[in-house]
Parts: C-alpha cells; sequence; structure tokens
C-alpha cells in the first residue's frame, strides 16, 4: 500500500516505513540510543529527501525516546539530576550546531562534514566499545577470576569544583563534565541529525562513570528534550517535519521500542555492548566506503541557491 | 478592396489552414494520501478549411511541463583520498516534470530553427529559461541534470508515442509521478510539416494536494510554530500510550 507524504513530496509504501520505523524502534529500546544514527541515512536510501530525513527522524526519535523512558521509569533506572544537567549543556551545544549545520548546507558542504562526523565519531566508539567489551567478556569466561570493577575511578574529572551528589548514579562529581559531555554531544547531534545516544551512553559510562544500570534510561531522558528542540527547529526554520512520515515511524517504533527494552533485559550487559559496537562499526563502515569509492554519479542536485 | 483582403489574409496565414481543436481528460490533478501518480490523456482533432495536403506528413508533439524551481548542480572530485562536491553550477530555474511526446522521431518532424523558436525539446526546456555562465564547462552539468531527472523519471522524451488517426485525430497518454510538484502544470501541442510548426495551442492543468494532504502541507508553511508543537505532543502522545499499552497487555 503506497502513502503520498505531504512534505516530503514522495509516494513510499507504507508497510516499508512501518517496518523501518519497528527495527529503529527495536534498537532503541534495547540500548538506549535513539536509533537517529540509523532512521537518518535509512530515509534517504528509500528516497525521502535528506533535508526532511533529519527533521522527521528528530520527531520520530522524540516518540521512541519517551516510550523507552517509561519502561526505565519504572526500573527507576533515570538519574534525572544527572538528565538536567546533561540538558542544559546539550541544549546549548545543538544551538549552536543548528547554526553551523546550516552554514554548511548552503556552502554545499553539509553531506561531506555529516559523513566524515559520521565515520569519526562511530568508528572511534564503537572500536572502543568492542574492545573493552571483549576483554571484560574475555575476563568472565576465564575461570577463577572473577571481574573485578572499581566501583570509583579516581582522574582528573573527580579534581574539578561545583561538586553534586547524584543518588541514582551513585556519583559525586563536578557539574562541569557531564555539562561539556552534554554540549558536545548536543552540537554532534544537530549537525549530524541524530539524538546523540551513541555518544552519549559511552560517555557516560567511560567518561563520567555512571553505572551501566541508569546509563540508557538517564540518556533516553535526555535525548526526549534535545531531539524536540531540533525538531522545533527544523519546523521553524525550514518547515521539514512530515508529520504524516512521522506519524508512521512512530507507530513502528513505539512497538518496536517496547520489545526491545524486554528483549534489552534478557541480554547480558557485555553481551548488549558488543552487538551495539558492532553495529556501530557496520554503520561507520558502510559511510566511509561511500566517501573512498568512486560514486556511481558525480552530480548531485539540491533545490535552491549556492552561496 | 475585399478579394485583395482575402488573398492579403491567406498569403500571411498559410499555417493556419490547419488547427488544433483539442481537450484533456482532466484539468485537475487532486494528491492524496494515496496518490501513486496520474494518467491523463491529451486528445485533440485538426481542423481544416480545404483538403489536406499529402506531403510533407502531418506531426503532432505533444509537451507536459511542471512547475519551475531554481536548483543547484554539484560536482564530486577526489580530494585527498575523499570525494568531495568541489564545482556548482546554478540554474535559475529548471521544469520539475518535462515530457515530451511526439508521433516521431524529434529530429525529423522538428526543425532546430523552430525548436529554437518554441523550446521543444528537454535540454531547450531547460537552457531556455536560463543558465548563469559560472562554469566554464556548464554542458557537463546541464548533461548531469537531464540524466539525473531521466532516471528519476521526471524529464521524458517518448516519441512515437502520439497516435494520430487520419491525420486528423491525435490522442497522447501522459504518466504523471507519483513524486509530482505542485502548481501548474502547462500542456502544450504543436502541429509540424516538413519540421515547421503550423499550429500550437496551450492548456494547463491544476495540480494540487487535497484533504488531509493539503491541510498539513497548509499548516506547515503558515503556522510552522504550532505545527512543530504538534508534531511534538503527537510523538509524545504516541511514546506514551504505547507504554501504557504495553504495560497493560502484560498484567
Amino acid at each position: 500500500m503506497q502513502l503520498y507524504l505531504p512534505i516530503a513530496e514522495v509516494s513510499v509504501n507504507l508497510f516499508l516505513l512501518l517496518g523501518l520505523g519497528g527495527l529503529v524502534g527495536l534498537l532503541s529500546g534495547m540500548f538506549g540510543v535513539g536509533g537517529g544514527f540509523l532512521i537518518t541515512p535509512l530515509l534517504f536510501f528509500i528516497g525521502i529527501p535528506p533535508a526532511v530525513a533529519v527533521a522527521t527522524g528528530a520527531n520520530q526519535v522524540v516518540a521512541s525516546s519517551v516510550s523507552g523512558v517509561m519502561a526505565q521509569l519504572r526500573r527507576k533506572a533515570v538519574d534525572f539530576r544527572m538528565g538536567l544537567v546533561l540538558l542544559v549543556g546539550g541544549i546549548a551545544g545543538s544551538a549552536v550546531g543548528v547554526w553551523v549545520f546550516a552554514w554548511l548546507s548552503a556552502k554545499g558542504q553539509v553531506d561531506l562534514f555529516v559523513q566524515l562526523s559520521y565515520v569519526l565519531f562511530l568508528g572511534l566508539i564503537g572500536g572502543m566499545m568492542l574492545q573493552e567489551s571483549l576483554r571484560t567478556l574475555h575476563r568472565t569466561r576465564r575461570p577463577g577470576s572473577a571481574s573485578v570493577r572499581r566501583a570509583h575511578v579516581h582522574t582528573w574529572v573527580h579534581k574539578l569544583p561545583l561538586k553534586v551528589k547524584f543518588r541514582a548514579s551513585g556519583l559525586y562529581i563536578s557539574v562541569l563534565p557531564p555539562m561539556m559531555v552534554g554540549a558536545v554531544v548536543g552540537f554532534l547531534a544537530a549537525i549530524m541529525g541524530v539524538g546523540g545516544g551513541f555518544i552519549m551512553v559511552p560517555a557516560m559510562i567511560y567518561l563520567l562513570g555512571m553505572p551501566t544500570k541508569v546509563v540508557v534510561g538517564t540518556s533516553l531522558f535526555q535525548i526526549i528534550f534535545v531531539t524536540a528542540f531540533t525538531t522545533l527547529m527544523h519546523a521553524v526554520t525550514s518547515q521539514t517535519v512530515d508529520m504524516l512520515l512521522a506519524l508512521v515511524l512512530i507507530v513502528g517504533g513505539v512497538i518496536g521500542a517496547q520489545i526491545g527494552t524486554r528483549l534489552g533485559l534478557r541480554l547480558k550487559a557485555e553481551q548488549l555492548r558488543i552487538l551495539l559496537s558492532l553495529l556501530v562499526l557496520a554503520v561507520a563502515g558502510k559511510i566511509a566506503l561511500d566517501l573512498l569509492l568512486t560514486p556511481a554519479e558525480l552530480f548531485s542536485i539540491t533545490p535552491g541557491f549556492s552561496l | 478592396m475585399i478579394r485583395a483582403l482575402i488573398l492579403l489574409v491567406l498569403f500571411v496565414l498559410p499555417a493556419r489552414a490547419e488547427q488544433i481543436v483539442a481537450g484533456l481528460s482532466q484539468s485537475e490533478v487532486s494528491i492524496t494520501a494515496n496518490f501513486t501518480g496520474s494518467e491523463i490523456i491529451i486528445y485533440g482533432a485538426v481542423k481544416r478549411d480545404a483538403p489536406a495536403p499529402e506531403t510533407p506528413r502531418l506531426e503532432v508533439i505533444v509537451t507536459v511541463e511542471g512547475p519551475a524551481s531554481p536548483l543547484v548542480i554539484r560536482k564530486k572530485n577526489r580530494r585527498t583520498g575523499i570525494w568531495v562536491n568541489t564545482d556548482s553550477v546554478q540554474i535559475d530555474l529548471a521544469p520539475s516534470f518535462y515530457e515530451v511526446a511526439t508521433t516521431g522521431p524529434l529530429a525529423k518532424i522538428l526543425s532546430n530553427t523552430e525548436n529554437l523558436r518554441y523550446q521543444i525539446t528537454i535540454p531547450r526546456a531547460i537552457r531556455a529559461i536560463g543558465i548563469s555562465s559560472e562554469a566554464e564547462n556548464s554542458t557537463d552539468f546541464i548533461a548531469a541534470l537531464l540524466r539525473i531527472r531521466e532516471a528519476e523519471g521526471r524529464y521524458r522524451l517518448a516519441e512515437g508515442a502520439v497516435t494520430l488517426t487520419d491525420a486528423t485525430l491525435f490522442r497522447a497518454d501522459v504518466v504523471l509521478p507519483a513524486n509530482l510538484t505542485e502548481g501548474d502544470y502547462r500542456v502544450r501541442m504543436y502541429l509540424t510539416r516538413g519540421g515547421k510548426v503550423i499550429d500550437a495551442q496551450d492548456q494547463v492543468i491544476a495540480v494540487q494536494k487535497q484533504g488531509l494532504e493539503r491541510f498539513i502541507n497548509r499548516l506547515s508553511k503558515s503556522q510552522p510554530l504550532i505545527y512543530g508543537l504538534i508534531s511534538l505532543a503527537m510523538a509524545v502522545a504516541a511514546g506514551w500510550s504505547a507504554s501504557a499499552l504495553f504495560r497493560l497487555l502484560r498484567t
């Protein structure tokens, strides 16, 4: 069954869109990532104009994150105080990012910049996570040597001023590092058209030392607001949010997210991290190939004017 | 005096001896949620004052042209190992859709001078509207525009797609694709003999979104902030209700 999208101005198969939303929702629920880094390239692939894909993808991530965060709330796995601190940084970073994005669009270099950011960040984070998870898995497999995880690793992060107790995370650290993490993620999120969970989650675990238990819920909580902000900015500045497309993706996505959350509870944390890192690396590899291989069509058409 | 006038009229307007009387199967195309494209039939007859000459043969050309918009065409080049957009050409206006349907090969039934005058072929229709000469090799960019849009089904040359019966009745079926742009579509019809245009006619098809499609599209442009807030409210409500529903199902 075909569906004509009023803003994207293309006709797409309804079930294809539902399936796409479902797949991304599944991952969102399992890993606590918004799924933007998958939905946006997938929408390009089925022929949605890039500007509409980025804006509508953000809107879809809002819904799947709300659905995911509800499930996490019941497990008391959301650190609200940490989420708010991350958010303050996130909104500031996002505002700067949206501005840089608009400037690069006019220059015709936004695709390149987005692709390079994807390759760099996905590759780096995926590689780090995979290496770390494999090491831990290897250690736990060996009999006799139970994994020893220190609750606190004291680094330069703990020497900064403005310390605050984050009870849910069991941390007593300065607000500056989380705020910086939020700002960097917000900036990248706006430029890459994603929620930023795939950067946020590892940053929370490895940089802030938050327990894995609360990471997913807190990340989702923060993503809701950053993507809501992005959606609104796109709706107002470029009118590229397609409500109908978002609705179909959301219906698929919320169902997927619920299943994903259940599935995530069954898998061990290490297995979950290996799966997520492999997925992240696969996306990075695909985008790197696109940049390196000679494209079939050297020319591209974009509506509007160049600077 | 009257005889002189008639002679003058006959002398000045010999081309008007054959005229187009044309119609469209529909003068409006509505884009609704289940829109997957539309087929319009352009038909007509040739009205004559005198018996038709045997040679050269009568031919018919029909063009359908969608609303035009400005474009940037960019070209990638390899820079330090990766492919980067380096050159660009600005096109002031290019039609979003363009189809030329004819009774025979265009090169045979339309002379170059007539093509220049009436801007009929696809490359003509784009150049006509204007390309700024900022790049030296702009022909490559134009060729790329034609190639990409042809692949997308936006630009089409359908030689032999117009049927002409007894040199009097003609008919062309034009398929409008699903990725239509809203606006007025201009339909032009030409009668040619020996490469010369002997009569021409213009008609317009209005392509418009209807129902929900129209409502959403209008709202997003007239009230962007409200539109954005509605989109967000919808997302939050959907996420929350799905979560509540699943919880209900489990217990």
